[in-house]
This record gives C-alpha cells, sequence and structure tokens, in this order.
C-alpha cells in the first residue's frame, strides 16, 4: 500500500435481488452449495434460515452478554459492599454493616442495566456499527433492501470469485436483477 | 363457529405489499402533510387538524407545568399541599401512578415478545415511546420533592469531599437505581427496534436534511443477514431482561411503602398488587392513544379490532388482580386483628364518618365496576366504551395511590396526629402539566418517529401469508 489513498475502483461483488425471502433463501442454498463461501444477504426484516444456509454462525453476543451481566452484579455489589463497609460504615438502626437482603435491589438493577449496554453496544460493535457507508450502497439493490428487496452477494473475496462465472451462476438463479458492485473504499 | 364469524379475527387487514407497508408508516413522518388530516374549521378561515389541536393544547399544558416548576423553585415545597402529618403527597402519588402507566409499554415489547405474541407488533413501538416518556414525567416529582433538584446528583454514589454515601437499606436509593435503569434500558431497547426503521427511513426519504438525520440515526444499517442475525439475539436478550426489570422497577416502588410501619402499607401484597395495577394502567393509556392515532393515520389495517380485543381483554385480567388487592385489604386487615388496620379500613370506607370515603367508593366504582363491560366481546369492540373505560381506569389508578398514600399517613398510630390532606393550585398545575407534557411529547413522537415498527410488520405479514398457504396446503390435502 502506497501512502497516497488508492482511488481505483475495485471490484466489491455480485448482488443479485429477489422479490421474496423464499426464492432468496433458496439462492443462498444454491450459493452455498456451489461452493461460494464469501457471502451475505440483504433484507428489509430476519429471515429465518438465511444464516443456516450460507452456513455462518456468531453467539458471542451472549457471552458478551454474561460478562456484562457479571460485571453489574460485582460492581453493583462491590459498591455497596466498600461504600457500607469501609468508607461510609454507620451503624443504622442496628442492622448488620454488610446487609445483603437490603442490597439486592441496587445490585440485581445493576446487573440488567451492565447486561442492557453489553446487549446493545456489544451488537452494534460485532456488526461493525455505526458504519455510515458501505459498499453495498452502490447498488440499486443495497438501498432496497431496507425496502422490499431481498438479495444475495457474492463477495470478491471469495477464492472462487470469477466475475463471469459468478455472473452467469446468479443469472441462472433467477434473480430480478444482477449487479456488479464496485467500490473504491479499502474493503 | 358462526357467532365467532362476526368478529374481524385478522391481525392486519387490507392488501399490503412491503412498499405500500412503507408507505403507510413511515409515510406519516416523511410527509408532512398527513399531519394536517383530518382537516377541521379553526376560527377565522384558518385551517387546523387533530393534530395541531392535541399538541397545542398539550403545549399550553407544558407551559403551566414550567410556571408550577417555577413558583415552587421560587418558594419551596410550602406551595404544595404537603404537610404534617402527610409528608407524601401529590409528588408520590403521580410519581407511582406515571411510572405505572409506562409499564404497558415493557409488558408489550418484552414480555409479549418472549411469549411470541404477534399482536404486540402494531402496538409495540408507541408503547414503548410512552414509557420513555411517561418514566421522564415520573421522576419530575421526587426530582423536585428533593427541595433542591439542582444537588439530586447526591442521589447517586460518587466520590465527594463531603465523604457520604448513599444508604443503600433504603428503598429510596433502590428507587433511584431501578427507576433510572428503567428510563435507561427501555430507551436502549426502543432506539434497538428503531434502528432498521430509521435505515427504511433514509432510504425513502427525498429531502437532503431527512436522509442525513435518519442516516446518522439509522448508523449506516444495511440489512445484512449477519447482522440480523445479532440483531434478532441482542432483541431476545433486551427482552429477556426487561422482563425481570419491568417486574422489579414496580415492585420497588412498592417497597417505598411495604417497608415501612405505616398502617396500610406494610404488607407483603403489595409488589404483585402494584405490578398489576401499573399494567392496567399502562393498557388504559395505550388505548387512550391507538383509538385517535389509527383514525387520524388512516392505520386501521395495522391495529385491528383483535388488538382492541386483546388489549380490553389483558385490562380486563389485570383488573381482576387489582380488585383481588382490594379485596385482600379488608381481609388482611381483619385477619390480622391489629386494631390500627382495622380503624384504617373504616377511615377509608365509612361513607359518613370516614374523610377521604368519596375516593375510595369512586376508586371501586372506576376500577373494578365498570370495567367489568370488558367481559362482552362486542363491548370490547366498542370505541365508545373503550376510550370511557380506558378514562375511567387512569382515573381510577390515579385514585387508587391518592387512596394509599395520604390515607395512611392521616390515620397514623396517634390520634394526636390524625390530619387532613389538601393539595393546593399548584399540584394540581404540576400535575395536569405533566399530562400536558406527556401528550406533547407523544405528538411529537408520531410526527418525527414511525410509530410503528415497519420491521415487525413486514414480518407479521409474511408470518400470516405463510400460515395461511400452510394451512391451505393442508386443506387440499385432506380434501384429496
Amino acid at each position: 500500500m502506497s501512502h497516497g489513498r488508492d482511488s481505483s475502483p475495485k471490484p466489491y461483488g455480485y448482488i443479485a435481488s429477489f422479490s421474496t425471502p423464499e426464492r432468496l433463501l433458496a439462492a443462498a442454498k444454491k450459493a452455498n452449495a456451489a461452493g461460494y463461501r464469501d457471502l451475505d444477504a440483504y433484507s428489509p426484516m430476519p429471515v429465518e434460515g438465511l444464516v443456516e444456509a450460507i452456513e455462518w454462525d456468531d453467539s458471542r453476543l451472549g457471552w458478551l452478554v454474561l460478562g456484562g451481566g457479571l460485571t453489574g452484579i460485582c460492581a453493583g455489589l462491590g459498591l455497596e459492599w466498600w461504600a457500607s463497609m469501609i468508607a461510609y460504615a454507620h451503624n443504622v438502626g442496628g442492622k448488620p454493616l454488610f446487609s445483603l437482603p437490603a442490597f439486592l435491589p441496587v445490585f440485581y438493577e445493576c446487573t440488567i442495566l451492565f447486561s442492557a449496554f453489553a446487549a446493545t453496544f456489544g451488537m452494534l460493535a460485532l456488526n461493525g456499527l455505526p458504519k455510515p457507508h458501505h459498499p453495498i450502497f452502490n447498488a440499486e439493490a443495497g438501498v432496497r433492501a431496507s425496502q422490499d428487496a431481498y438479495s444475495l452477494c457474492i463477495e470478491a473475496t471469495d477464492p472462487q470469485f470469477e466475475k463471469e462465472k459468478v455472473r452467469s451462476f446468479m443469472e441462472s438463479l433467477g434473480a430480478d436483477s444482477v449487479e456488479y458492485i464496485e467500490t473504491s473504499e479499502g474493503y | 363457529m358462526a357467532q365467532k364469524d362476526q368478529l374481524d379475527e385478522r391481525l392486519l387487514t387490507g392488501e399490503h405489499t412491503e412498499l405500500s407497508i412503507d408507505e403507510s408508516i413511515g409515510g406519516v413522518v416523511l410527509d408532512q402533510q398527513r399531519h394536517m388530516y383530518p382537516p377541521m374549521k379553526a376560527p377565522f378561515g384558518l385551517k387546523t387538524s387533530p393534530w395541531m389541536v392535541t399538541a397545542l393544547m398539550g403545549f399550553t399544558f407544558v407551559n403551566i407545568m414550567l410556571l408550577a416548576i417555577t413558583v415552587l423553585l421560587f418558594n419551596g415545597i410550602g406551595v404544595w399541599g404537603n404537610n404534617q402529618p402527610v409528608g407524601w403527597g401529590f409528588d408520590i402519588i403521580n410519581f407511582v401512578w406515571w411510572i405505572g402507566i409506562g409499564h404497558a409499554g415493557t409488558l408489550i415489547s418484552a414480555i409479549l415478545l418472549l411469549l411470541r405474541q404477534q399482536w404486540r407488533n402494531s402496538i409495540n413501538r408507541f408503547a414503548e415511546a410512552m414509557t420513555i416518556f411517561a418514566v421522564m414525567c415520573a421522576g419530575l416529582f421526587p426530582l423536585l420533592h428533593t427541595g433542591r433538584p439542582w444537588v439530586a446528583y447526591w442521589l447517586f454514589p460518587y466520590p465527594n469531599v463531603m465523604a457520604l454515601w448513599p444508604q443503600f437499606r433504603s428503598p429510596l436509593i433502590w428507587d433511584v437505581f431501578a427507576v433510572s435503569t428503567y428510563f435507561t434500558v427501555s430507551f436502549l431497547f426502543w432506539y434497538v427496534g428503531l434502528i432498521p426503521d430509521f435505515a427504511t427511513l433514509r432510504d425513502r426519504a427525498k429531502k437532503r436534511a431527512a436522509q442525513i438525520t435518519f442516516g446518522i440515526l439509522s448508523m449506516g444499517w444495511r440489512g445484512s443477514a449477519k447482522h440480523w442475525h445479532r440483531y434478532m439475539h441482542a432483541s431476545i436478550i433486551l427482552a429477556g431482561i426487561s422482563t425481570p426489570l419491568v417486574l422489579s422497577v414496580h415492585s420497588i416502588v412498592s417497597f417505598d411503602f411495604a417497608m415501612s410501619i405505616v398502617p396500610g402499607w406494610n404488607v407483603t401484597i403489595f409488589p404483585p398488587y402494584f405490578v398489576a395495577g401499573a399494567v392496567y394502567a399502562g393498557f388504559a393509556m395505550v388505548i387512550l392513544f391507538a383509538i385517535p392515532l389509527r383514525k387520524w393515520y388512516k392505520l386501521e389495517d395495522f391495529i385491528t379490532m383483535k388488538h382492541f380485543d386483546w388489549m380490553a381483554k389483558v385490562m380486563l385480567a389485570t383488573g381482576l388482580i387489582v380488585a383481588y388487592g382490594y379485596a385482600m385489604e379488608w381481609f388482611y386487615a381483619w385477619y390480622s386483628g391489629a386494631p390500627v388496620e382495622l380503624s384504617l379500613i373504616y377511615n377509608k370506607m365509612h361513607l359518613f364518618d370516614a374523610p377521604y370515603s368519596w375516593a375510595y367508593w369512586l376508586l371501586i366504582v372506576c376500577n373494578v365496576a365498570i370495567p367489568q363491560g370488558l367481559w362482552i366481546p362486542k363491548l370490547r369492540r366498542n370505541f365508545k366504551y373503550l376510550f370511557f373505560v380506558s378514562l375511567v381506569i387512569s382515573l381510577g389508578m390515579w385514585l387508587e395511590r391518592f387512596v394509599i398514600i395520604p390515607m395512611s399517613l392521616t390515620r397514623d398510630y396517634l390520634p394526636s396526629s390524625f390530619g387532613y390532606y389538601s393539595p393546593t393550585i399548584w399540584d394540581f398545575c404540576l400535575f395536569f402539566g405533566t399530562i400536558g407534557f406527556f401528550v406533547f411529547l407523544m405528538m411529537l413522537f408520531v410526527r418525527f418517529l414511525p410509530m410503528i415498527n415497519i420491521f415487525e410488520i413486514k414480518e407479521l405479514k409474511h408470518h400470516l401469508e405463510h400460515d395461511k398457504a400452510h394451512a391451505a396446503h393442508h386443506g387440499e390435502e385432506a380434501k384429496v
């Protein structure tokens, strides 16, 4: 890579768009069966079975939330313990300094709060959002993905990616449209 | 069977495509002319619309609220009716009432998501918005009741030069944590739900400013299958943690009372009874907004009679739990054998001898008697009755908090400390002001954000078509 930004267009992939989620799902299965691995699909709503069709999975979010929840419970209880036992140890109504039952609501809420933060920001981070621009927005199918287009994209990084082969494969799927996406960004 | 066919059981009516769903819901935001519908005549030949009238009324009361707050900050909380023996008056009544109203939103968005109830899809978005606005109204009351709201941050644990730390054994500190967590988590859940819809609006917007605004808000959402996978995972987790949250918030609010030794408050039934009452009042408020909004914005295809039927059934069920709570109040007073509890019931209910018996009996009429009409299927789908009963329940739930709070405080253990609570004009101004604030925020919400979840309606349409095709397929097989 040179110091100056290389702005010559590079291939990002081919995107084929379909009118229904069922047709997209069938196409995704075929593309996977044909050996394409760098696949993604774009749809206006979640389509059941789509990530299974492209044999992709990610379950890290659950672990992140577990971590968030454990952090919350430790932070909440730790704060209560430290504030009531060390920083401000006062006898209130003869109750024990460490009153676990009375401390429950605060660390319970902290657990929920930290889990919610982990779920929301973890989801955004794993998805690489916010990301205002992405090459698929260069295609009509990418803009319609939030409305009525169900599209399948075979990315140029795929080891089997050959321009003409991918194009004819996508046309054989019976897509409503097939678009070639180029990008000048470094993807 | 024939009788059942008379009722429309559909969750989605009309012929819709993905684009017509976008247009019907997203169009309300993108085409600002929709807020001038239906046209109304105003004096001096001006044209107006229900949105304008409602927003203006709300705005008027926002100003009354600001006036009430200004007067309060100049003079101190002596302008309120709180005085010995009633330290908790309108401020706590309204706090509990508003928090309760928010609960329907979380119930619809979280619990019904976990239970896979399809009827939640059309109403979850604005019910969640109601949650956020109601919690904002609620938070205002304890904040102002501190007397010095500019040092309200003292409620939070932070290292300070006074070397003080909060009293974590106090239900009031539990409230601080519960309510601030509730607001934050509700807001996150609401925002996560909005992201794909912001993307739809971004891609449909014609104006540059709208494209940029929704572009920023959508964070570049592109509907990737991998993103949807994590997104749905996050939604389910947020629903899963919001469920214990919503149950805990009103339980903790009820601990403000139940942890004390004041007669009528020191009872174990308070947490479930408060949560049921919260859902009861919350659904009433959802119906109060759903009836006019679906008409003004022609959303009859999305918010159908089936939705109202279900909401009415939830109100009926939670109303019965609340009625059970009232019956338990009599029972535990009698069963405890404590003279102070028995005399409290006498002081609540006696028609001539009890100072607030008018409030008690009005509460029974509002919360127990009138809503029993909801047993009748035709009444559950009658908008006039539903609107009326929702207003009545809102009033009834407010009266319930009124009955619980000053009534117990004015009939304490010592007859020498008996008293009577009268709110002042500034109590009423602040209360009605927050209602106006809530209405005004709701009007801004329907104008600038999609009030129904667009992608979930698309999903619902797809599921319903799939089910129909499935049923038709099986029907044919059976014929063969």
